[in-house]
């Protein structure tokens, strides 16, 4: 069919309907290398401008790391540029066999897969492990991904109220009849920060003998105290039996992701995931930077200790000054402001005073909760977050949210 | 028989509602006012077919047809 105006049309129509309902994403584009401080241009078409990021997920501070630069640098000398084929036919290094090796080391499972991306991870796993005789149970606030992988996939499916561990329990319950039931959460949840209750949630896997998956994309390496991830910090390392995870984030932030966990599940992923099956592996030249990472991240903790301090001292001020947020002790702060335009308004005024944080609304999260997500880093100093802290406050006073509550917030701007 | 709106509104409060959101009515925007997300709505319709033991195809169990308790009664009935 050609390309008629007719076809033009429908995809303008639909186009201007995103822009109408406000849900138009635009791209801000960065003059530098990924770090605390970066260089924007925005909006498009100015002069880029020296800003502290405080949006990243590059919770460790790895993604432009020397080491890890000279690593990728050897990788690219040593073993070329790409694959030029899937897994199965020649696109199998032995460093992509070690990194697997190493991964499972570090978050303590009996084997490891590596996908192109974690998206692809959990696209492929429920369907290569499940079929129409399996129920998949999950947590309403997982990530994106988890739902498509879900959707791809025969077995049925049932949700639960997130971490309420009485709704999970009668589900639990209500599909005791089902040839396997997967229980699947993420680690640490994107939106709100908050941790999953892994240690309860798996002694109701233990009962009522279900699997549980869990995504740690937002957790491997800074959570629990050598950063193993969720798992570690709930003391339930070697009972979770699926874990996905990216090295898109703390573990370099470059690209890829993994399923590690029961050996035979692995296997089976090796044979039946789509994704693994019929595309090209991560690149050689990032399998080298995130096998650097995880020696780093082996040899000393003094970077999650360090981002945990910087948390620490970000959520302390915030909470000083006034700010609602949301509770939890991860990197991942929302600064709640309720009231999608506030958000956006919040998010420029702060771009304004050079800091760099963007606004949240619906359908990304629920109606009447927009909020700036904040996402702290062991790459920042402390005078980054002081600067960050004062521009918050000087924004928070114009607003005159400071020290009000949820009530008071959406009495004076809606939400 | 108790009334059918009735039921459907105490399944969806207790299936999908917390403190944040109790004020749910029988015209309440479920799914375009973000309380059931289109992924949770398949416990539902699992419980209105084992409730009323009919079964709702899924070309029908749109995320329009379920948005409101009034809607869900509409759809409920047309297979009894």
């Amino acid at each position: 069919m050609a390309y008629s105006n007719k076809v033009k049309e429908i995809y303008k129509n639909q186009l201007s309907a995103i822009q109408d309902a406000g849900l138009f994403k635009q791209e801000r584009f960065i003059h530098s290398s990924q770090a605390a401080e970066i260089e924007v241009e925005f909006p498009t078409g100015s002069a880029p401008k020296k800003v502290i990021n405080v949006c990243a997920n590059n919770y460790l501070g790895l993604s432009s790391h020397p080491e890890v630069l000279k690593a990728a640098h050897d990788g690219l000398d040593q073993r070329g540029y790409g694959m030029s084929s899937v897994r199965f036919i020649c696109g199998t290094q032995d460093i992509h066999r070690e990194l697997e090796k190493k991964v499972s080391e570090f978050l303590g499972t009996e084997d490891t897969i590596l996908f192109p991306s974690c998206m692809d991870a959990n696209a492929g796993v429920f369907e290569a492990i499940l079929t129409s005789e399996d129920v998949m149970i999950s947590d309403r606030l997982v990530h994106a991904s988890i739902i498509d992988g879900m959707r791809l996939c025969a077995a049925q499916h049932d949700t639960f109220k997130h971490s309420d561990m009485d709704h999970l329990e009668k589900k639990l319950q209500l599909h005791s009849n089902k040839r396997l039931k997967v229980v699947i959460n993420d680690g640490v949840y994107s939106m709100d920060g908050d941790t999953a209750k892994l240690d309860e949630i798996a002694a109701l896997c233990e009962k009522y003998d279900a699997l549980l998956f869990v995504d740690e994309s937002h957790s491997s390496g800074f959570i629990g105290k050598t950063g193993r991830g969720t798992h570690e910090k709930c003391g339930v390392m070697g009972k979770i039996d699926i874990i996905t995870t990216t090295f898109g984030k703390a573990l370099g932030g470059a690209s890829g992701g993994c399923v590690s966990g029961r050996k035979e599940i692995v296997e089976m992923c090796r044979q039946k995931a789509r994704p693994y099956l019929f595309s090209n592996t991560i690149a050689p030249v990032v399998v080298s930077g995130v096998l650097r990472v995880l020696d780093i991240l082996s040899q000393s903790t003094e970077r999650r200790d360090k981002l945990e301090a910087n948390t620490k001292f970000w959520r302390k001020g915030l909470t000083e000054a006034g700010f609602v947020l949301k509770d939890g002790d991860t990197p991942i702060v929302p600064v709640m402001l309720f009231n999608a335009k506030l958000a956006q308004d919040f998010s420029r005024d702060l771009f304004d005073l050079g800091i760099y944080a963007i606004g949240f609304f619906f359908p990304v999260v629920p109606q009447g909760a927009a909020r700036i997500r904040t996402q702290i880093s062991a790459g920042h100093e402390m005078h980054h977050l002081e600067k960050a802290l004062d521009a918050f406050i000087k924004v928070g006073k114009k607003y005159d949210i400071l020290g009000k509550t949820k009530q008071e917030i959406t009495d004076k701007y809606g939400c | 028989m108790e009334d059918m709106k009735e039921i459907i509104l105490e399944y969806v409060i207790e299936e999908y509602c917390d403190e944040e959101n109790d004020e749910v009515t029988f015209d309440t925007p479920l799914i375009s006012g973000g309380i059931v997300d289109s992924f949770s709505m398949v416990s539902l319709k699992r419980f209105l077919e084992n409730k009323y033991n009919i079964s709702i195809p899924d070309a029908d169990a749109t995320p329009e047809a379920f948005d409101t308790v009034r809607k869900i009664e509409l759809l409920v009935k047309k297979y009894l």
